[in-house]
């Protein structure tokens, strides 16, 4: 992470507040969370259904559909704020500046038209070039994502294609005019074990090689021990945990990140049963007062039930936790260095 | 595409010699055709003559037989009323009623799909609730009623437009059209109007339906995410993926049009066969119901044969498909 200590974040989102309107008044979805991702960076975004993940990364392309509705905070993206442009301006950086992946590559795709007609489209739509130009760009682009025979492929319907092709089309639809961010929800879901991998691969270079920073939205969390430099995880709308992934993986500090990791299935330890979180996400009609987590927390105590903790630094995490603020200071002081890429300068 | 269009065709067939089954047994049982073709003082050598002479004698399946080959030919019989070929009258009738048909077709695709797109796209407009209102009466308003009402408005009161006929007709090879002649053209107008009304409101709602399922599709949802225009979101990828059902219906809707003319008609006194039909079940003219029915199968056959060559040029999925049977045939 040290190669991005002089880069400023691609997307740097603020004490984002996602609200949807109702006849039984405002339910807060997205409730202040903050996120940074510098350039090359994959920021992992994981939590159960519900929790907000793929909304975040919707009202960053802004595609909020209402009744949704930011109601509070700040997108910039590379430096420009984002979240008060108009309708037409936000199309214009769509595709160009964000691209998205959607979660099904065999509903992303319009049936109706070749692949090589949906890039070209796309690629002219943000690039000045003739159609002969932006059909070499798309056979280029399709060679990138790794789908052979470019030529002749680019002229073929969407149903013509393997689910995993399809993906890569769509990752290469994506990356038609060279976006800094990528926000990809879901990527890998629809797909085979061993497609994933292929699809991890593909994003992780193309993450490296051209200093794409990409935003990856899954519930799952080996695609984010994989693919992710950072890890952030959601709960009920809210921010609980967020660092490096190895640091949240082995040493995770939110009761909720803890359960998370040990509900996973492994095939290392000999465990008898799989742990499981108690209980089930609040639904947005009901968020309990203080920590949203603590009637399922296992530790939770009279604060929690009162005051909302925010994100605390401890190592190399911040944690939105009261136990953590009980622990002893981390070992290592933060260093600058780290601040761009991680989060802590907020909610002071 | 050939194997596919030669089983259509063969159902097609199939389908007609089942018309024609039901068109000669009304001919021939439903009354007595010698009894209605001779004059009422005929003598008994003349009533067998006849009889030898239509075949009457010959066993039933070499009846049909003669049915069909003549049937095949265009030779329905002399109808009983007009004492002239049927097939003479229904070629005299048809253009009438193909243009005015057409026309409906043609102004409601015109007028109805851009109203479905308009009402999906900007939901809440008050054009958009203005449309469904007025689609509602449209859809609930008999055709007579129209027709009559538009008689009386544009007709007797301000006596803008013929209230009946087709007004001056051109021929053009065998085809007489009122397409070029100004009194043609206004003649034209009530019944296109009182003929398309319910159409527009059928195509109306039904591309609204559709494209509003079609909105909410993931590859809308993503191609916003690229950043395509409006425009291009709207007609390039939406509006195209909701015309399959656009063109079941409207090809259901032209031959189901060409049967229920009769109605509009009779309403405009349009010499067409919808008309013709009218006289013959009064007169009991049992050649030129027959001949009716088969003319109407026919045209209903062909179209949903057309339609299905449409799908393939829309969606290329089944273009793909049949290519592969092709390949391992």
């Amino acid at each position: 992470m040290t190669e991005h200590k002089v880069t400023s974040p691609v997307l740097d989102v603020r004490d984002l507040h996602i609200e949807f309107d109702t006849r039984h008044g405002a339910l807060k979805a997205i409730d202040g969370v903050s996120l940074q991702i510098a350039p090359g960076e994959i920021l992992g975004v994981v939590g159960e259904s519900g929790a907000g993940k793929s909304l975040t990364g919707t009202a960053i392309t802004g595609l909020l559909e209402s009744p949704g509705r930011i109601a509070g905070g700040k997108i910039h993206l590379e430096g420009h704020r984002i979240d008060t442009l108009s309708q037409d301006e936000m199309r214009r950086l769509r595709g160009r500046r964000i691209g998205a992946i959607f979660q099904d590559p065999l509903t992303s795709l319009n049936p109706l038209y070749t692949v090589g007609r949906q890039l070209i489209e796309t690629i002219r739509t943000h690039l000045p070039m003739s159609k002969a130009q932006a059909r070499q760009k798309a056979i280029q682009l399709l060679s990138e994502v790794g789908l052979p025979a470019p030529e002749t492929r680019i002229d073929q319907y969407p149903h013509q294609f393997s689910g995993g092709m399809r993906q890569r089309v769509v990752i290469a639809l994506a990356l038609c005019a060279d976006p800094k961010l990528v926000i990809a929800d879901e990527p890998t879901t629809a797909l085979d074990v061993s497609v994933q991998a292929q699809i991890i691969t593909v994003l992780k270079r193309l993450c490296r090689e051209q200093g794409t920073a990409v935003m990856l939205v899954t519930h799952d969390m080996g695609v984010i021990a994989e693919a992710a430099d950072r890890v952030a995880v959601m709960y009920a709308g809210r921010l609980v945990e967020v660092g490096p992934v190895a640091e949240v993986v082995k040493s995770a500090k939110h009761p909720y990140t803890q359960g998370l990791m040990n509900s996973i299935p492994t095939v290392l330890h000999d465990v008898e049963r799989l742990e499981q979180i108690e209980g089930s996400m609040p639904r947005l009609t009901a968020i309990p007062e203080g920590c949203a987590f603590n009637p399922r927390c296992p530790h939770a105590f009279s604060r929690c039930r009162v005051e909302r903790p925010n994100l605390i630094a401890v190592g190399d995490s911040d944690a939105a936790c009261w136990l953590v603020e009980d622990m002893e200071e981390p070992l290592l002081p933060r260093s600058e260095t780290a601040k761009t890429a991680t989060l802590s300068d907020h909610h002071v | 595409m050939i194997a596919f269009l030669i089983r259509r065709l063969l159902q097609g067939a199939l389908v007609m010699l089942a018309v024609a089954f039901i068109a000669f047994s009304m001919f021939r049982f439903v009354g007595d055709p010698v009894t209605n073709m001779l004059p009422q003082d005929a003598t008994l050598e003349q009533r067998a003559e006849l009889q030898a002479r239509l075949g009457l004698n010959e066993p039933l399946p070499v009846q049909f037989g003669y049915f069909i080959t003549n049937a095949v030919q265009g030779d329905f019989g002399i109808s009983y009323r007009n004492q002239r070929p049927v097939s003479n009258l229904i070629a005299e009738r048809l253009p009438a009623t193909m243009e005015m048909v057409l026309a409906a077709v043609v102004l409601s695709l015109v007028i109805g799909i851009p109203m479905g797109v308009y009402t999906a796209l900007r939901r809440d407009s008050w054009l958009s609730h203005l449309f469904q209102a007025v689609s509602l009466a449209g859809i609930s308003v008999p055709t007579f009623v129209t027709g009559i009402l538009l008689i009386l408005v544009f007709s007797v009161w301000l006596n803008w437009l013929p209230s009946f006929g087709r007004g001056e007709v051109v021929e053009l090879g065998g085809w007489s059209t009122g397409l070029l002649t100004v009194s043609g053209l206004k003649a034209l107008i009530m019944p296109v109007i009182t003929l398309s009304l319910f159409q527009i409101t059928l195509i109306m709602r039904l591309v609204r339906a559709e494209m509003l399922e079609v909105l909410k599709t993931d590859y809308i949802r993503f191609a916003r995410a690229r950043g395509l225009t409006n425009r291009a979101v709207h007609f390039g990828h939406a509006l195209r993926n909701t015309l399959m059902p656009v063109i079941t219906i409207t090809g259901l809707q032209i031959g189901a049009l060409i049967a229920f003319a009769i109605i509009t008609e009779t309403v405009f006194q349009w010499p067409g066969m919808g008309l013709l039909f009218m006289q013959a079940v009064s007169f009991v003219d049992i050649p030129v119901m027959s001949a009716y029915l088969v003319m109407v199968s026919l045209i209903f056959v062909v179209i949903n044969t057309i339609v299905d060559m449409l799908y393939f040029v829309v969606d290329p999925r089944l273009r793909v498909d049949t290519g592969k049977n092709n390949t391992s045939a």
